[in-house]
């Protein structure tokens, strides 16, 4: 039997849109489950209050709050850094083997395990410079951990501005540091702003880089400085699955679904906040 | 007097020469026009006027270029104050993504200008000088990527005009618009002849023939004819330049 070409083409369609929703289905399905089993355990005491009897019971506000000094010590560590390093890369380092070794070691450093960066952090932040299990030395860790995704999307973002911008400013007498500043860095803002997203989440979801410089088993109440330990949510969802015995379903779904949430909410946030500026420009 | 002036100017592509020995003499207030095939290096001549070369990596420049008397090149010149002085208009317009009233201010805002009014009065005449504001005083705030395109190439010159500059380079400044666009640029050029010495770089001879005081050929880096342009189109010295005007070259 021939089969003809009109055929072939919805055979073809066919198969490739049901590989690109078979992508949508995992997340469906955890989203489902969580909200499922999770859900029940949330109100507002779960979110608000100090855990109670070994974990067992009360909430997991210190674990939220603890994740949320660290994406925001995180944030303030690797976004100037990363910024900062790609700026140079792209617009000032000449091609040389020193620019040659960055850029080689960046590619390296995307690629470490995230337990390495947690021994790294714990013999290099917590041991050797003395910050102790931390608020600042786990920032620092995860700072390190995703200042590879910042930097080689704020390159990218950097690089497509149009070349012809540049040219316009730098021939009205305007210096190279003021063109990065007043052309290329606002247009390049939204591609900055998704490498910071992708990053984020990743340190906000991390559980090996803080095992070892931040995170607190059971800590009570909240940390006073950057040179508390505190508790953090993926830590402490590994402990109530892991570390405790006899603890309700209901209460790990739920700071499961707690910690997905959060991510998700992060990245909304973000997400909100580049289209607005993307819909401002038109190039 | 001679507003530029190159002696012997040599630029180097890491090995590739693509200028060779150029001796030209600009005259104040008046347009030159450069002429010659795609490559013959009249855009690379055009840049090398307000050191936009700088920006692409190994290139070596032997040879003076000397504008209001001072070399360019020497160690005193402040790169700054050369651009402001010698403006440049790019082949395809290119407004920055903002306003039209942010796109000509940006050069007087960051060269220290923060008065309002001040700004605006710039913004106008700036404007008037390219014949816009007639057009646009009522849509200022609009972004200047809806104009059509030889608007936007109009801005891109009152952009430049409004940091006062004294010579003008315009690299094939009309090759994006259709013959109407073509013509009015070409009249705007006229007017700002009075103000501006203008250095045009174009592959359209009838242009050059139109526009121009002065001509320039080039072929395979090198200056070969140079000249008021009657003299270059009608009687050009150079075989080599006879060939091209006429179309039996490139």
């Amino acid at each position: 039997m021939k089969i003809s070409s009109q055929t072939k083409q919805k055979i073809a369609f066919t198969l490739l849109g049901a590989a690109a929703v078979l992508v949508i289905v995992p997340v469906i399905v955890i989203f489902a489950i969580l909200i499922e089993k999770g859900l029940p355990a949330i109100n507002w005491q779960f979110l608000t209050a100090m855990p109670r009897m070994g974990m067992r019971a009360g909430g997991i506000f210190p674990a939220i709050m603890g994740t949320m000094y660290l994406v925001l010590g995180t944030i303030v560590v690797a976004l100037p850094l990363g910024v900062l390093a790609a700026i140079y890369l792209v617009e000032y380092a000449r091609q040389n083997w020193l620019t040659r070794m960055i850029e080689v070691a960046i590619v390296n450093l995307a690629g470490v395990p995230s337990v390495v960066y947690g021994l790294f952090g714990m013999g290099l932040f917590v041991i050797f410079l003395r910050f102790g299990a931390s608020i600042l030395a786990g920032s620092l860790t995860l700072a390190i951990m995703i200042l590879p995704v910042i930097i080689t999307a704020s390159k990218e973002a950097l690089s497509s501005v149009p070349r012809s911008f540049r040219e316009a400013s730098l021939a009205l007498g305007v210096s190279k540091w003021q063109t990065i500043r007043c052309v290329v860095l606002p247009n390049a803002l939204p591609g900055i702003l998704t490498g910071t997203i992708l990053g984020i989440s990743r340190a906000a979801g991390e559980t090996a880089p803080i095992l070892f410089t931040v995170a607190a088993f059971y800590l009570p109440r909240l940390p006073k400085s950057v040179f508390d330990q505190c508790m953090a949510l993926p830590y402490h969802l590994y402990v109530l699955s892991t570390q405790v015995p006899n603890v309700n379903p209901k209460i790990q779904y739920g700071t499961a679904l707690v910690l997905v949430g959060l991510v998700f909410l992060l990245n909304l946030v973000a997400i909100i906040t580049r289209s607005y500026i993307r819909s401002k420009k038109q190039w | 007097m001679n507003k530029i002036e190159t002696q012997n100017l040599n630029l180097f592509y890491g090995h590739f020469q693509a200028l060779i020995d150029v001796n030209a003499a600009i005259e104040e207030k008046r347009i030159t026009a450069l002429i010659g095939p795609s490559g013959c290096g009249k855009s690379t001549f055009l840049r090398t006027l307000n050191r936009m070369n700088d920006l692409i990596d190994g290139v070596r420049i032997t040879g003076k270029v000397i504008i209001d008397g001072e070399d360019i090149y020497g160690d005193k010149t402040d790169l700054v104050v050369l651009r402001k002085k010698v403006g440049m208009v790019f082949q395809r317009p290119n407004p920055f993504p903002l306003s039209v009233f942010d796109n000509i201010a940006y050069g007087p805002r960051i060269h220290g200008m923060n008065d309002r009014g001040e700004l605006e009065e710039i913004v106008e005449s700036s404007l008037s000088q390219v014949e816009l504001w007639d057009a646009l005083k009522d849509r200022l705030d609009r972004s200047a990527l809806r104009l059509s395109l030889e608007q936007q190439q109009r801005l891109c010159i009152a952009r430049l005009v409004a940091v006062t500059p004294n010579i003008v380079l315009m690299d094939e400044p009309c090759s994006a618009l259709d013959p109407v666009a073509t013509g009015k640029i070409e009249e705007l050029m006229f007017e700002l002849k009075k103000r501006y010495t203008i250095v045009i770089v174009t592959h359209n001879m009838q242009q050059a023939a139109r526009v121009s005081d002065c001509a320039g050929f080039m072929l395979l880096g090198k200056l070969v004819e140079f000249g008021e342009t009657e003299q270059v189109f009608t009687a050009p010295k150079d075989k080599r330049t006879e060939e091209y005007i006429t179309g039996r070259y490139g």
